[in-house]
């Protein structure tokens, strides 16, 4: 508990968290740990110190300091091949994913690397995908230098097996931004050149002028037929061979129609052809695709779990050290890993003490002891300090790697299809009958020359391209604006599925929680200071999280550090302490007998008295009794942890005690509990968890979003990510998303109004061909202001952020 | 009146041309990393020297 008011206390001068004390400085800077301090040595120089005058407070906190040997690794030719992209031993490239880059200051020292390390030729920052391109003469400098130097700066690169450059990514965007350019051009060009003949009055404009601007014009509209709306006619035509109708196909026909009808009238005389409406509508029609796609290119969605791992672990041959890639660990080998590292395979602890944090797998928070000769799983993390194991199984066949490979049918999530494809389904239909209903009519009339004339107009008119306008515009500004609020979705698919979620299920440890704060309370006798003093004297030389929490918690400094004391690993410590015999541990260890024994308790005995009880609590997000009144309204809840149900009673009071709430849920527990509520028809469920344990239920449910701590590079495999800092908001988030399907609903109805006011002007023949040219581009225009105008609006009504973090 | 189609060639010409600048500046790269590159623009003709603050 710190006494210390918050306006006081001083920022640090690299990354602006708070100082804890006051002894960390360099000059008249104040840091928060060493880390920052030496990061900030090493940037302060003349030569960049432009870093820190960019931005105020540009870095992150650098409290973990690396092992030096931590990326030796990379000076394995065979292991540095997979990063290295081209060496001619005169130069290579590489190209690394930073996560941490952030700002615009990082971008600036990024680029000015050549001034830490002369072996590097250049560094260009790739912002939208965290990336950084690297080039250096591989004679001054080494591929673990700079990634050494990196971390150092506090830029640990992500590295990891099998993971591609998302800068292999850029060729789709580049081939949209030629679409959106043609389509343009040839809009406005065609628009121009159809003017003379809207503004020619009745007499009409000279014949031979006539011509030619028509075939430049028809010139004009082949490229936006064939190539910038190509897109549109493979969609509809992968939609057909799937039996299935998709919004692409009646905008396909109606492409083809417009043309067709306009190459014909140009050709036959009888009229100019509407080639300016059709390039304008695959123009905006292109513009709204980009807006949707506008995905955010840093995230990836799809994580496999060995991202997570490091690129290779220390195996101990005779004596000796070597760099192995984890895919090729063989059964039997000895390896090394240290305090911070996960365990990238199930193996046998041999030697050091062993304190895994499971949390990453089955979502206990709190690190387990484990004996020599046990078996550690992959995806344990190392908390104390070094260990050695024996692999027991290689990679591919660790319990983790089939946690994940577990196929979850994948069918709830490729089964539902898009709202606007039913809509435009419906529709589609209704305009094919009307145009039937038209053209048989004035056949039966006696009139077909009228009837190919009716029908086509009538497909023209009713082209969904308003209804894919708003649509994706409307989703393209909401997933905006939902990444503006640390909310990140795949795809707007899953926006649409998540306006039908009607129940939502929570993973607690790390979700509502966070993950490494604790809190602490006292039972038993009052402790007074000498009492205290004698407790952190003891707790001092243990490493062990629940220690360490008591030690902070009593906030005591011990005035002598116990010399008198023994540790037994997973039961707890003892020692003398001016002649009393104190024990802090475990139920048993204490000899309180009648106190059940659980991993979140800490008993403490002084000469063989019990004296009280350390409870150690998670600490709960702020704001979370408010989300869930408001999620209740809607919603069913449910909660699934991995964890003890020592926090039973917390969470009842929060939830609510009809909520399901349960405990001891391993991964296959939480996808079974998803798949019960399958059995139901109606059932759309919402699943929020944040560890590996979490995979296979998020993969179950119709939507899994994963909640990740900072850095949103690494979270699982998901259809969405929510920063955890911002999952209190949820209910906003998903009011906003609902908000959203109606904005679309609505531009809908007002581009069917406009085309229907349209198609009744045009039959009586009173509507100028000018001000129908002028109309089309404007009726789209208002379409795209008044979605996101509303989606805006909508936003400000929710309190969501509107504002890009930096400006 | 056949000045009004010469005209209409140059314009389209010179609308031409900048398309195929437009094409050009994809195809190099300028629109693959939009707010790197603003940022960029700004440090280009930073010296040496310690920047003071406003």
């Amino acid at each position: 508990m710190s006494s210390t008011p918050f306006t006081t206390r001083l920022r640090c001068d690299h990354c602006g968290e708070f100082c804890p004390d006051a002894d960390i400085y360099l000059g008249d800077k104040m840091f928060c740990c060493e880390g920052c301090r030496s990061v900030y040595q090493i940037l302060s120089t003349p030569e960049l110190c432009s870093y820190y005058s960019i931005n105020a407070h540009p870095g992150r906190p650098q409290r973990e300091p690396f092992r030096s040997d931590k990326f030796a690794y990379l000076d394995d030719p065979a292991i540095a091949a997979k990063v290295i992209q081209f060496t001619n031993g005169v130069q290579t490239h590489i190209t690394l994913f930073l996560p941490q880059i952030h700002c615009s200051s990082c971008l600036w020292l990024l680029e000015h690397l050549t001034r830490i390390d002369a072996g590097i030729i250049s560094s260009t920052v790739s912002f939208d995908t965290k990336e950084v391109f690297i080039t250096f003469r591989p004679t001054t400098t080494s591929l673990r230098q700079i990634v050494e130097m990196l971390a150092r700066i506090g830029y640990e690169p992500h590295l990891s097996p099998g993971e591609l450059s998302m800068n292999r990514q850029v060729e789709p965007r580049r081939k949209h931004w030629y679409k959106i350019g043609l389509a343009g051009f040839c809009f406005s060009n065609i628009m121009m050149l159809s003017l003379p003949e809207y503004l020619a009055g009745p007499e009409g404009i000279e014949p031979d002028i006539s011509h030619f601007i028509s075939i430049i014009k028809i010139l004009l509209a082949i490229p936006v037929i064939t190539y910038a709306a190509s897109g549109f006619f493979i969609q509809a035509w992968k939609g057909l061979r799937e039996r299935y109708l998709n919004i692409d196909a009646p905008i396909a026909l109606a492409l083809v129609i417009t043309f067709g009808r306009s190459i014909y009238e140009i050709w036959s005389g009888t009229g100019a052809g509407y080639l300016d409406s059709l390039s304008g509508i695959v123009f905006f029609m292109l513009i709204g695709r980009w807006l949707q796609d506008l995905t955010y290119r840093a995230i990836s969605f799809d994580r496999d779990f060995k991202s997570f791992f490091p690129m290779a672990v220390q195996v101990i041959k005779k004596e000796k050290i070597e760099q192995v890639t984890i895919e090729n660990l063989k059964v039997n080998d000895i390896i090394q890993i240290h305090h911070g590292e996960l365990v990238p395979v199930d193996a046998l602890l041999s030697k050091g003490d062993a304190q895994i944090d499971y949390s990453f797998v089955t979502g206990e928070s709190i690190p387990v002891p484990i004996d020599k000769g046990m078996i550690v799983y992959a995806g344990g993390k190392q908390t104390s300090g070094r260990i050695e194991l024996i692999v027991v199984k290689e990679a591919s066949q660790s319990y983790l790697t089939q946690l994940w490979n577990r196929d979850a049918t994948e069918q709830h999530k490729t089964g539902a299809h898009p709202f606007i494809d039913s809509l435009s389904r419906y529709f589609t239909y209704i305009i094919f009958g009307i145009g039937v209903i038209a053209a048989s009519y004035w056949w039966f009339h006696g009139r077909p020359d009228l009837m190919w004339n009716a029908m086509t107009t009538i497909l023209i008119v009713a082209c969904p391209c308003a209804l894919l306008l708003s649509a994706n515009f409307t989703t393209g500004n909401i997933l905006r604006i939902l990444s503006l609020n640390k909310f990140y979705l795949k795809n707007a698919r899953v926006l649409e599925m998540l306006t039908r979620v009607n129940a939502i299920l929570f993973d607690k440890t790390g979700t509502l929680t966070y993950k490494s704060k604790m809190q602490v309370s006292y039972e038993g006798i009052p402790l007074n200071e000498r009492m205290k003093n004698d407790l952190v004297q003891l707790l001092v030389h243990s490493n062990h999280p629940l220690s360490k929490a008591i030690y902070h918690f009593l906030n005591v400094q011990p005035d002598h550090v116990a010399e008198h004391f023994k540790m037994s690993p997973g039961e707890g410590i003892e020692g003398w302490i001016d002649e009393h015999h104190i024990k802090i541990g475990s139920p048993q260890f204490v000899g309180a007998k009648e106190i059940k024994n659980k991993s979140t308790l800490s008993c403490i005995s002084v000469d063989q008295i019990f004296i009280g009880t350390f409870t150690i609590h998670p600490e709960y997000r702020l704001g979370l009794s408010r989300m869930f009144n408001q999620l209740k309204e809607r919603y069913t809840l449910a909660l699934l942890s991995g964890d003890q149900d020592s926090e039973k009673e917390t969470l009842a009071n929060q939830m609510g005690r009809d909520c399901d709430i349960r405990f001891n849920q391993r991964p296959e527990d939480k996808m079974h509990y998803i798949q019960e509520l399958q059995q139901d028809p109606n059932a759309r469920i919402l699943m929020l968890g944040d560890g590996l344990n979490d995979v296979p239920a998020l993969h179950q449910s119709h939507v899994g979003i994963a909640v990740s701590d900072g850095d949103n590079a690494f979270a699982p495999a998901a259809d969405g990510i929510i920063e955890a800092s911002h999952i209190s908001i949820l209910d906003r988030i998903l009011s906003y998303i609902r908000a959203g399907k109606k904005i679309i609903l609505l531009s809908f109805g007002i581009s069917i109004l406009y085309n229907v006011a349209g198609l009744y002007f045009a039959v009586q023949g009173t509507l100028s061909p000018m001000i129908a040219a002028i109309l089309m581009p404007m009726s789209s225009i208002t379409i795209i202001l008044i979605t996101f105008g509303l989606s805006n609006y909508m936003a400000r009504r929710y309190h969501l952020n509107l504002n890009h973090p930096e400006s | 009146m056949s000045v009004i189609i010469l005209l209409l060639l140059i314009s389209l010409l010179l609308a031409g041309g900048f398309l195929v600048a437009f094409f050009w500046s994809v195809s190099d790269g300028q629109f693959d990393d939009a707010y790197g590159s603003a940022r960029r623009l700004l440090y280009k003709d930073e010296s040496d020297k310690p920047e003071t603050k406003e």
